[in-house]
């Protein structure tokens, strides 16, 4: 991959990352302008296309309102039926769910932000500083992308069981303080800084440090969020990891949690459903917020190198 | 916990380190590469214990074997890798894994491509749809396991499909889940694309008389490709990783039809048959390094538009 000083830059259509809603100035074939007939047939299409994506979430909220026995009386219609308004506050306020929230509430942050600091560090010493062995440690870092959790998963499922950390926070956490992904990423960010800068903050006697704070990170500040979204999501929706290092059900993560759904009581069932729907919630909004780091994270390797 | 106290440590050995000069080539600054280890430090100790060590520890595990309670353990060779990796019960995790890709990657791709062409297009609100079209990013496989359990139960669901208990058909029933969660990042990757390319080809094309059809195939769909192709490596992995969606709509059932790979390997845990789960954890790891191999093949030889 080249270096590539525009990943610094924060300017929606430059950067490498796809623009929400900034489509072309002109249509695609020609510059004549659309007419009212074709007009309508693409704003068809969109909202058909725009209705089968969002069905499945639709019919999601109708079973969470609905009071079970009603609903499937009335042979599952598609609007809900006995309405109770009340669900999300009962799954949100009830005990299994509001301690699962709490606990990977807890775990993401830790993970996000342990994760930002250990990446922002090794990348800005892969980016900026000439030490021995530093293509083969790069090497070994990259290296570790071939290792996810699935392939590990039994040797560190003995470790956490060896160092007692079975049902604790350090056994969620721990294995992710780190990422290569966030190191090649931000690393990708640092390179871009231009090396006038860097003899200028030398010149100026900025240590290391003072640097790596005050230029490189406000600099290569549109990756380091893009970073921090996609950790961010990843972290909240774990499964297999805490679901195997958490074996008793009050260290169940909130998405663990969610699995327990299909062995529900038929009567509270909808229960269940709206708390899967908020368990969905952070993200959505996170999607919302962020959508532009979100996306620029996830195309990252995509469109550019 | 570790990572305060690894950063504190980084802290004071950078503070500590004199100011670098400007010499940057064969020799190094002592300082400067203390700062460097310092620095590394936390990422290295993190990657060496839960990820390097593991690996290793795979090795012995899938080369002993155990009693049923841990506590006795003798070398029965590295034949044992390979009789669990040619063995039935890794060969039909291998073979619903890759039945799996095959459900989900191709579908993804075209959902991926059909929604970013239509919603690649300058019209009032086409924000509201590419924001609809890129939501199912953000829900878990968790979530979305829910999503679908509850929209095709046989009893209560408003699709009453009875598909998760019929052997020949679950697998492909649990893969609807994915299709549909795919179709966020798909569509995303697929539109950063599109945008991507320079609008003047286009045009150049529909002066040589190009139609929109003939246009797509011949002008977008090759430049293209490289993005298509990261996509495709993208989904690859993520089919070859699925295991929460299993593990919620079917627990690997009906008779074993939808026991992927790391399905397989969950349930391979116990101290006796743990020699057998750590073979077939180095039969994904191998997998898994087949496809970064031909990811960062391919990422290489990327074209780059914007130059």
């Amino acid at each position: 991959m080249t270096s590539d000083a525009r990943v610094v830059d924060d300017a929606p259509a430059a950067g490498p990352t796809v623009a929400l809603g900034a489509a072309p100035e002109k249509r695609i074939a020609g510059s004549s302008r659309l007419r009212p007939l074709r007009l309508t047939g693409w704003y068809t299409l969109l909202t058909v296309l725009a209705i089968i994506v969002l069905f499945p979430v639709y019919i999601t909220v109708v079973r969470a309102l609905s009071t079970p026995v009603a609903y499937s009386d009335a042979r599952s219609p598609l609007y809900p039926v006995a309405i109770q308004w009340d669900v999300f506050w009962r799954a949100a306020t009830s005990q299994g769910l509001s301690r699962a929230l709490l606990l990977s509430a807890i775990m993401t942050i830790v993970i996000t932000v342990a994760q930002l600091v250990t990446s922002v560090l090794a990348a800005y010493a892969f980016a900026f500083l000439e030490f021995p062995f530093k293509k083969t440690l790069f090497g070994l870092f990259m290296a570790t992308l071939m290792l996810p959790i699935e392939v590990t998963l039994i040797p560190n499922v003995q470790t956490i069981s060896d160092l007692g950390w079975l049902n604790s926070m350090q056994g969620l956490t721990v294995p992710f303080l780190a990422t290569a992904l966030g190191t090649f990423l931000i690393r990708q960010g640092f390179v871009g800084v231009p090396a006038d800068l860097r003899d200028a903050a030398r010149l100026d006697g900025y240590g290391h440090l003072r640097f790596m704070w005050h230029v490189a990170v406000p600099l290569a500040r549109p990756v380091i969020a893009a970073f921090t979204v996609l950790s961010f999501l990843a972290a909240w929706n774990q499964y297999l990891w805490p679901q195997s290092v958490e074996t008793l059900d009050n260290w169940q993560t909130a998405q663990v949690a969610l699995s327990n759904l299909p062995t529900a009581e038929p009567a509270t069932y909808n229960v269940g459903v709206a708390g899967a729907l908020i368990v969905a919630l952070p993200v959505l909004i996170v999607l919302l917020v962020f959508q532009r780091q979100l996306v620029r994270g996830l195309t990252a390797g995509a469109v550019k190198g | 916990m570790t990572a305060p106290v690894a950063v504190a440590t980084a802290d004071t050995a950078l503070a500590d380190a004199p100011k670098p000069k400007r010499r940057r080539r064969r020799r190094y600054h002592a300082g400067e590469v203390l700062a460097a280890y310092a620095c590394l430090a936390p990422s290295a100790v993190i990657f060496a214990v839960f990820m390097y060590y593991p690996l290793y520890q795979l090795f012995v595990e899938a080369t002993h074997q155990s009693n049923s309670f841990g506590t006795k353990s003798r070398y029965v060779g590295f034949g044992n890798i390979g009789d669990v990796l040619g063995g039935s019960d890794f060969m039909s995790g291998l073979g619903h894994t890759l039945l799996y890709v095959v459900y989900t990657v191709p579908a993804g791709l075209i959902l991926g491509i059909l929604l970013a062409v239509a919603a690649h297009r300058h019209l009032r609100g086409i924000k509201i749809y590419q924001t609809i079209f890129s939501s199912t990013v953000a829900t878990s496989v968790a979530v979305t396991s829910v999503i679908f359990l509850t929209l095709i139960n046989p009893s209560t669901g408003v699709l009453k499909i009875d598909i998760l208990n019929n052997p020949d058909w679950a697998l492909f029933g649990v893969s609807w889940s994915s299709i549909w969660q795919n179709i966020g990042l798909s569509f995303l990757i697929v539109l950063a694309g599109l945008q991507a390319i320079p609008e003047e080809l286009l045009e150049a094309a529909t002066l040589d008389g190009y139609g929109p059809v003939r246009r797509f195939f011949k002008v977008t769909l090759p430049l293209l490709s490289p993005v298509l192709l990261f996509l495709v490596v993208v989904l690859v992995v993520f089919a070859l990783q699925s295991y929460a969606q299993v593990d919620i709509l079917t627990q690997g059932g009906p008779a074993g039809a939808t026991e992927t790979l790391v399905y397989k390997i969950t349930q391979n845990q116990s101290p006796r048959l743990m020699s057998n789960g750590a073979a077939m954890s180095i039969g994904l790891f191998v997998v898994t390094v087949i496809i970064t191999a031909l990811q960062f093949g391919l990422l290489s030889k990327r074209v780059n538009y914007d130059q």
